[in-house]
């Protein structure tokens, strides 16, 4: 039980996924002006995330027995964007009000290098399914703190009288370096 | 366009990095010293000019509808190709940029350029683009590595040129962060006049 509890806590704070690891930084720059939108994001990836890290866990397994491991980047970004495909047809049919929140983020999350990334860590790490499905949920949720944080943070920045040349990026940039530097206070917490 | 053009647009007007903002996931993750930012930016140009060129070669037998996939399969075995190749000869910084070198497949630059570049034009104008874009974004990796690694560890190039550490925070996160943001803000300035 202690190892799941470091699982958590190492995924969100210590090695943020955002923060600490760059993975996913085109929806944390690019959908992070609102709060609500960065809500909404961040929940589709964590469905995606978890998702997608069980199919390819156990496809893995299969690239494994038959030595065919160099066969993992080309068949997991196909297994991820079918995936996306299928989630987002399931989910039109039997939940429109979720299909609605979620709806028009899927489609983006294919190319979200977090959703890859993840899934080709955790195949480098010893970690059984239950482990794996795990690290996948927490470190999404990591990936929802840093997002909603810093949607928060640029929802008040807005408001800011910024000199030209910084508006936009380049503020959001110095913005989420001060937030990653808090984040690496948590560095001697596992 | 021009020939020349198309060269030279990917390091300036349409910069994939200071003005396009793509590909920020490596941009910001491997640059934590020059060489590093340079790999990673010659690692993604590789990838990019074979996949622009195979995409325009092939792009009018796609039928519309499954393009996109398509297009992520070329890339993917071009990546995976790349992996096999730096496997071979570049051990050591395979063993450095790590995760990225696979997750060149999921770089906006490189389908972007497909979609919006290669499936319209000549393959010889698909490969100019292709290093075009290419020496950009290696020109920014670089660039940003450069700065880093002054700032962060005193040296450049692996070359120490001031005793003892320097700002560790420019080679952790924050710094990433905070360099690329002054960088494009400086970009802006030089390029606005």
């Amino acid at each position: 039980m202690a190892e799941f509890a470091i699982i958590f806590i190492s995924a969100i704070f210590v090695n943020n996924i955002l923060l600490a690891q760059f993975l996913g930084v085109c929806p944390f720059l690019g959908v992070s002006n609102k709060l609500s939108t960065a809500a909404g994001m961040s929940m589709a990836v964590c469905f995606v995330i978890t998702l997608a890290t069980v199919v390819t866990y156990l496809l893995n397994m299969a690239l494994v027995a038959f030595g065919l491991e160099f066969l993992q980047t080309i068949s997991f970004i196909l297994v991820i964007a079918a995936l996306v495909q299928m989630v987002e047809i399931v989910l039109k049919k039997i939940s429109p009000s979720l299909y609605a929140a979620l709806g028009i983020f899927l489609p983006l999350i294919t190319t979200n290098c977090a959703v890859l990334g993840v899934a080709l860590t955790v195949v480098t790490k010893d970690y059984n399914l239950g482990q794996a499905t795990w690290y996948a949920f927490a470190t999404s949720l990591g990936f929802g703190l840093a997002m909603v944080l810093f949607a928060g943070l640029r929802e008040q920045l807005a408001l800011n009288n910024v000199p030209k040349a910084f508006r936009g990026i380049p503020i959001a940039l110095i913005t989420a370096s001060l937030l990653a530097m808090a984040f690496m206070g948590f560095s001697g917490l596992v | 366009m021009g020939k020349f053009q198309l060269i030279t647009k990917g390091l300036i007007k349409e910069n994939p990095t200071f003005v396009l903002l793509l590909g920020m996931c490596p941009t910001l993750a491997t640059t934590t010293s020059a060489i590093n930012g340079m790999s990673m930016g010659l690692a993604t140009m590789f990838v990019l000019i074979l996949s622009n060129i195979v995409i325009s070669a092939i792009a009018a037998y796609i039928p519309d509808k499954v393009r996109i996939p398509s297009y992520i399969v070329v890339i993917a075995t071009f990546v995976t190709l790349l992996q096999f190749i730096m496997q071979a000869y570049f051990q050591d910084i395979y063993e450095t940029l790590g995760l990225f070198i696979p997750l060149i497949v999921v770089n906006c630059i490189v389908l972007g350029r497909a979609e919006a570049f290669a499936n319209k034009n000549s393959v010889v104008d698909s490969a100019l683009d292709g290093i075009g874009i290419g020496l950009g974004f290696t020109m920014s990796l670089t660039i940003l590595g450069l700065v880093r690694e002054m700032l962060g560890s005193g040296s450049a190039f692996g070359f120490k040129f001031i005793e003892g550490d320097g700002i560790l925070a420019f080679v952790l996160a924050p710094g990433a962060f905070m360099a690329l943001g002054y960088l494009i803000v400086i970009f802006k300035k030089l390029t606005s006049k």
